[in-house]
């Protein structure tokens, strides 16, 4: 994998009148993660959103090398397609042959459910099938908004194993999490520090 | 290119068959229902209703294309397509230009045939019948640009739906000026204008409601 990198200058980001975090920095080389934590309604998703670029900061600046990959509670899978067809359709964005799309798919325990209509899936289910859509998008920094959310604890296990995997082949994970997340080498920006 | 071809398919897919929505046959039954209620309305007087049914063909497609306005934008937004495109670095732009001619596609080729049984409906001739349906073909392309411009700017908003309608429906006056205009004895060069004002919506398009899709989000 490329080498990339990720580094927040100075973010604000202001929801309406409310100032939510002001002052925040940080930088992450290839390999590095960190994990955002704090509770609800502090910013955590919409610091993804900045970092991902879909949303301006109200002062402050990204800095960013390689392309993004984004989790969040919206599964962008059409709901009335089948899985398999869904899922495919970002295969075929993502240039990602059928050998690939079947690994990705069988990694994530999805191969029963590819004739299953997306919403007839479970949220945990739902989530699973993003996660496919992400390792098949091959971007080396990873934005993970809540990606234990409606997971069992063997989907769990399994998202944990599949950052462990991204770091070590030099991606970078960033994870907006209320929950425990283990991962070696996970370093925790508490939201709370920076709150305005 | 096969980028441009994958999202054409999976648009029109979603407008064709569009999962339990309806699909592209509701605004073809809705024009033709349209065009078969009106000589019950005005009885069956045949010149009246020859000097009269291209007009009313006109505004049955116009009526017809608002009907799948609200499925042209707002889903993709709600299911979060519009982000992963944007980090996959597709510009908004382009993604409205192909989902306009996707938008066409589903009903512009299908109402210019459902005008040939429905100028049968209303009595309207031969040639009175060609002026239509190259009214049709040229005027059609700016309906499926102004839905796609209004769903864009409406999405997201409570009773977008219903709004959407009512701000097509102005912007779409001049379209059907001219367009029915073209009709009228020695209305030809309304043809021309039709075409024109499509044209620049086509033009316009994208870059409006790429904007508004970007400010958007948040």
């Amino acid at each position: 994998m490329d080498a990339c990198r990720l580094a927040a200058h100075d973010l604000a980001c202001r929801r309406g009148d409310r100032l939510l975090f002001a002052q925040l920095s940080f930088a992450l080389e290839s390999g590095g993660a960190l994990q955002l934590a704090g509770s609800n309604g502090i910013g955590k998703s919409s610091l993804i959103r900045i970092l991902a670029g879909l949303l301006e900061p109200f002062a402050g600046s990204v800095e960013r090398t390689g392309a993004l990959g984004l989790i969040d509670e919206r599964p962008a899978l059409d709901p009335h397609l089948p899985l398999g067809q869904a899922l495919s359709l970002w295969a075929e964005i993502d240039g990602l042959g059928f050998l690939a799309r079947e690994n990705c798919a069988d990694r994530l325990g999805l191969a029963e459910l590819l004739e299953v209509p997306v919403r007839y899936l479970s949220t945990g289910q739902k989530k699973r099938a993003a996660l496919a859509r992400l390792i098949g998008q091959q971007a080396p920094i990873w934005l993970l908004d809540e990606p234990l959310n409606g997971l069992d604890s063997k989907g769990i296990g399994l998202v944990e194993e599949l950052t462990a995997e991204h770091c070590r082949a030099g991606g970078i994970v960033v994870i907006a999490s209320h929950q425990p997340f283990a991962l070696s080498g996970l370093a925790r920006l508490e939201l709370r520090n920076f709150a305005a | 290119m096969s980028l441009f071809l994958t999202l054409l398919r999976r648009d029109l897919a979603q407008l064709l068959l569009g999962g339990r929505r309806g699909g592209a046959l509701l605004p073809v039954l809705f024009f033709l229902a349209v065009a078969m209620l009106f000589p019950f309305a005005v009885g069956p007087d045949a010149p009246v209703l020859a000097r009269t049914g291209g007009g009313v063909i006109w505004v049955a497609a116009l009526l017809a294309a608002i009907l799948p306005l609200d499925r042209l934008i707002e889903p993709d937004l709600e299911l979060g397509m519009f982000d992963q495109w944007a980090l996959r670095g597709i510009s908004e732009e382009w993604l409205v230009a192909v989902r306009v001619l996707a938008h066409w596609l589903s009903f512009g080729p299908p109402l210019m045939l459902a005008a040939l049984p429905a100028s049968a409906l209303v009595g309207i001739d031969g040639p009175t019948l060609r002026l239509v349906e190259l009214g049709l073909l040229v005027g059609t392309p700016g309906l499926a640009a102004l839905g796609v411009l209004v769903a864009a700017i409406t999405a997201g908003l409570r009773g977008g739906a219903a709004l959407g309608g009512l701000l097509a429906i102005p912007l779409a006056v001049p379209l059907l000026v001219f367009g029915a205009g073209s009709l009228a004895p020695g209305g030809e060069t309304g043809l021309a204008l039709t075409a024109a004002f499509s044209l620049v919506l086509l033009a316009m398009t994208p870059f409006a409601a790429g904007a508004a899709i970007r400010s958007g989000r948040g």
